[in-house]
């Protein structure tokens, strides 16, 4: 099975401080890392390349400095990585962002089947996947928690979507949005990271696209725009409830009900 | 030594004192858990409980109780695990929770001043907002730091940094006789007499109340690397704990782990651990200021590994895949509990060339002794936990297996030069062993001392010796 891996590189910790002023990330002194819902994706893809063979390809999109995050996939077990990189895709908006992926994903080599992350902890649109799939002319399913059965042609899925679990068998070629704890991520092998300390990066710029045309990456292809990013305020919504054992804990079942939480 | 039994008259008198009766708790208010601690192993419930919240009533309830000859014990969040906090006398519970306020910053002096109830997850939260470190890392994150100062709890990070007593700067004890002291101060050094401070660290609340306590804390490093590391088998794994020692390199921790406690854990938290291929690991953590610098400290270590047989190095270097490692680890303790009838430990310390010797030697008692033994621990300081575990036994069959699984390997560590306990203390359950391994003229300066702070014998009789 031949497949793709879409990650991205975000800020290391959750703990990034908003710029009261401008409202730009202060990125700046921050560590990077794996988005933490990509190495769902590329733990299931290093899965189904156990069980069924193939070729686990990362793919991801950024700046130069991107190149480690793919690396970190090596030492997770992925045979190659592609870093699309060019200072006209700067500022992309998750439209441009799944154009240019789309572009880049034409100049390898086919594929069967394309795993994402179900969002980026940086951005949390969760877009970019299904926008992917239909700049490709692919089916996709998203929020995937579980393989169910694997064959030559299809693979069947379980989808938890907010009111039901669904499953769906879809054919290859396709692209799979997984959620969390699917499987848990392997960590990163130091023995897997020495043998791939050189291990080359294919870098794909503008240039090696099918569309050239520079009105439809970066800044330029996106239609929306960040208008003002914004720490959220703080919640301290809470209730005191006052009573003996037996009434508190009926009416907290009762508020767990209310809320879904049984 | 007879003591008053507590009565109405005492009630009446207590509550003058606090004033509040939704912090007295008197006769069937007092709920089970003021019975026993956290292992459960030793059972008393006392006369009444008075969660106090300032040293003043501390103070008060103290002069009152040595006045009327009546017991006190004093007690945080009851998760020891040797009964310590258990009032064996009954009499007076003195419950510390509810002191838990952080008082005092001081970052000229690189200090933080708490009462003792405060938790040490919140304690560890609050310095590392202010980009401070306090280093004793106990997996009980919801201890008391009076606790942990009563016990001289270690944790995980004591290879690299020590353990509590060596960030105890100055304490404010309320004495047997309800005199409060002041002991040691936000100095460097200290050369003034008799080292009293340290002396309160570790005593179990058998000398005085501690009610203030002033911290040392650190800068707080900006980056920490683990390093999980499977071996074949477990043997390979442990030897290679002191060759890590001998390398120099200071890992922050080194614990071993194995598959089957990992199970335990797996099941316990209804988490999957990141790795399966292996039976034993091997468990490090760096620390340093950046990635590059504890990358550099710890090849030295990959590579010693990797010649003892390792399958692999596995790096963990985010939150998310710490907290996959880390939380299995924290809950061994839960774990395994929930995996028998019942369960005793052992808190043995051995010199840490000797871990290994330790190790097999409680594995092989498996057989002699007839129970299941299972263990983790501090590797890379020599603290070891092992666990005799009931299962099936009945009570008789049971205590006697488990006497005999105590006195096996309180010998062995004995004859490797070790000690008792690590870091969980004596308090009631670990008397006898601690009897059998010291001096008799050791024993009876502790006697000594004992007296000295306490002529009454009031302040939680019957404990260490």
């Amino acid at each position: 099975m031949n497949i793709i891996v879409c990650i991205k590189q975000v800020p290391g910790t959750n703990k990034v401080e908003v710029d009261p002023v401008t409202g730009v990330l202060k990125r700046e002194k921050v560590d990077s890392k794996m988005n933490p819902y990509d190495l769902y994706a590329l733990e299931t893809a290093l899965r189904l390349k156990e069980a069924h063979g193939g070729v686990v390809k990362v793919i991801s999109m950024g700046p130069p400095q991107a190149k480690e995050v793919l690396k970190e996939a090596f030492s997770m077990g992925a045979d190659d990585g592609v870093l699309i990189s060019d200072r006209a895709f700067g500022g992309s908006d998750v439209l441009s962002t799944s154009y240019t992926l789309s572009q880049g994903i034409k100049k390898l080599d086919g594929f069967d089947l394309i795993l994402c992350g179900k969002q980026t902890t940086d951005g949390d649109t969760a877009q970019v996947g299904p926008e992917l799939s239909e700049f490709l002319k692919i089916p996709s399913v998203s929020n995937v928690t579980k393989l169910i059965e694997v064959t030559n042609e299809n693979i069947t899925v379980e989808m938890d979507m907010q009111n039901t679990v669904e499953i769906a068998k879809i054919n290859f070629p396709c692209l799979l949005c997984v959620d969390k704890d699917i499987f848990q991520p392997r960590l990163p092998s130091y023995l897997k990271k020495m043998a791939t300390k050189n291990k080359e990066i294919r870098v794909l710029s503008l240039n090696d696209f099918e569309d050239k045309n520079t009105d439809n990456y970066g800044l330029n292809g996106s239609p929306t725009q960040v208008q003002r990013i914004f720490p959220p305020e703080s919640n301290g919504d809470h209730e005191l409830w006052a009573g003996d054992g037996k009434s508190v804990t009926t009416k907290l079942y009762d508020k767990i009900k209310e809320l879904k939480f049984v | 030594m007879a003591y008053k039994t507590f009565d109405e008259t005492d009630f009446k008198n207590i509550m003058a004192i606090i004033n509040d009766s939704a912090r007295v708790l008197y006769k069937d208010k007092i709920n089970a858990e003021y019975s026993h601690d956290e292992l459960g192993g030793t059972h008393s419930v006392p006369d009444i409980v008075v969660k106090a919240l300032c040293t003043d009533e501390v103070s008060k309830v103290m002069e009152y109780a040595y006045k009327s000859n009546i017991p006190v014990t004093p007690r945080g969040s009851g998760t020891g695990l040797v009964g310590a906090c258990v009032p064996i006398e009954k009499g007076i519970t003195l419950d510390l929770s509810l002191m838990n306020k952080f008082l005092e910053l001081d970052e000229d002096n690189l200090t933080v001043t708490v009462e003792p109830g405060v938790l040490l997850m919140d304690l560890a939260k609050y310095v590392e907002e202010h980009d401070f470190f306090y280093p004793p890392d106990p997996g009980e994150k919801t201890a008391t730091i009076g606790g942990n100062i009563s016990t001289n709890a270690g944790g995980m990070r004591a290879v690299k940094y020590g353990v509590t007593r060596d960030y105890v700067r100055a304490l404010e004890v309320v004495l047997p006789s309800g005199h409060v002291v002041n002991l040691g101060g936000k100095v460097v050094k200290n050369s003034s007499g008799y080292a009293m401070k340290d002396l309160m660290v570790g005593s179990e609340g058998t000398l005085g109340v501690i009610t203030k306590a002033t911290l040392k804390l650190l800068p707080l490093p900006k980056k920490t690397i683990s390093l999980l590391i499977p071996f074949s088998t477990f043997d390979k794994a442990i030897e290679t704990v002191p060759l890590i020692i001998k390398s120099k390199a200071i890992p922050t921790a080194v614990e071993f782990m194995q598959r089957e406690v990992i199970m335990d854990a797996e099941d316990y938290l209804g988490s999957n651990f990141p790795d399966n291929q292996s039976d034993a690991y091997l468990l490090l953590k760096f620390d340093g200021n950046s990635k590059e610098e504890i990358e550099d400290d710890y090849e030295k270590v990959a590579k010693i590994c990797l010649e003892q047989g390792a399958k692999d190095i596995l790096i963990s270097d985010t939150e998310e895949r710490d907290e996959a490692i880390w939380k299995t680890r924290g809950a061994f303790l839960e774990a395994i509990k929930s995996s028998t009838s019942d369960m005793d430990e052992v808190d043995v310390v051995v010199p840490r060339n000797k871990v290994n010797e330790m190790v097999t030697f409680s594995h092989t008692l498996k057989d002699t002794v007839g129970t299941r033994i299972k263990s983790f621990g501090h590797a890379g300081d020599g603290n070891l936990h092992i666990y005799v575990l009931k299962d099936n036994l009945t009570d008789d069959d049971w205590s006697k297996k488990l006497h005999d699984a105590m006195n096996e390997m309180y010998g062995k560590a004995k004859s490797l030069g070790g000690s008792v306990s690590g870091e969980h203390g004596i308090g009631y359950a670990k008397k006898e062993y601690l009897k059998n391994s010291l001096d008799p003229a050791v024993i009876e300066i502790m006697r000594g001392i004992k007296a000295a702070f306490d002529p009454k014998n009031i302040l939680n009789p019957r404990k260490i010796f």
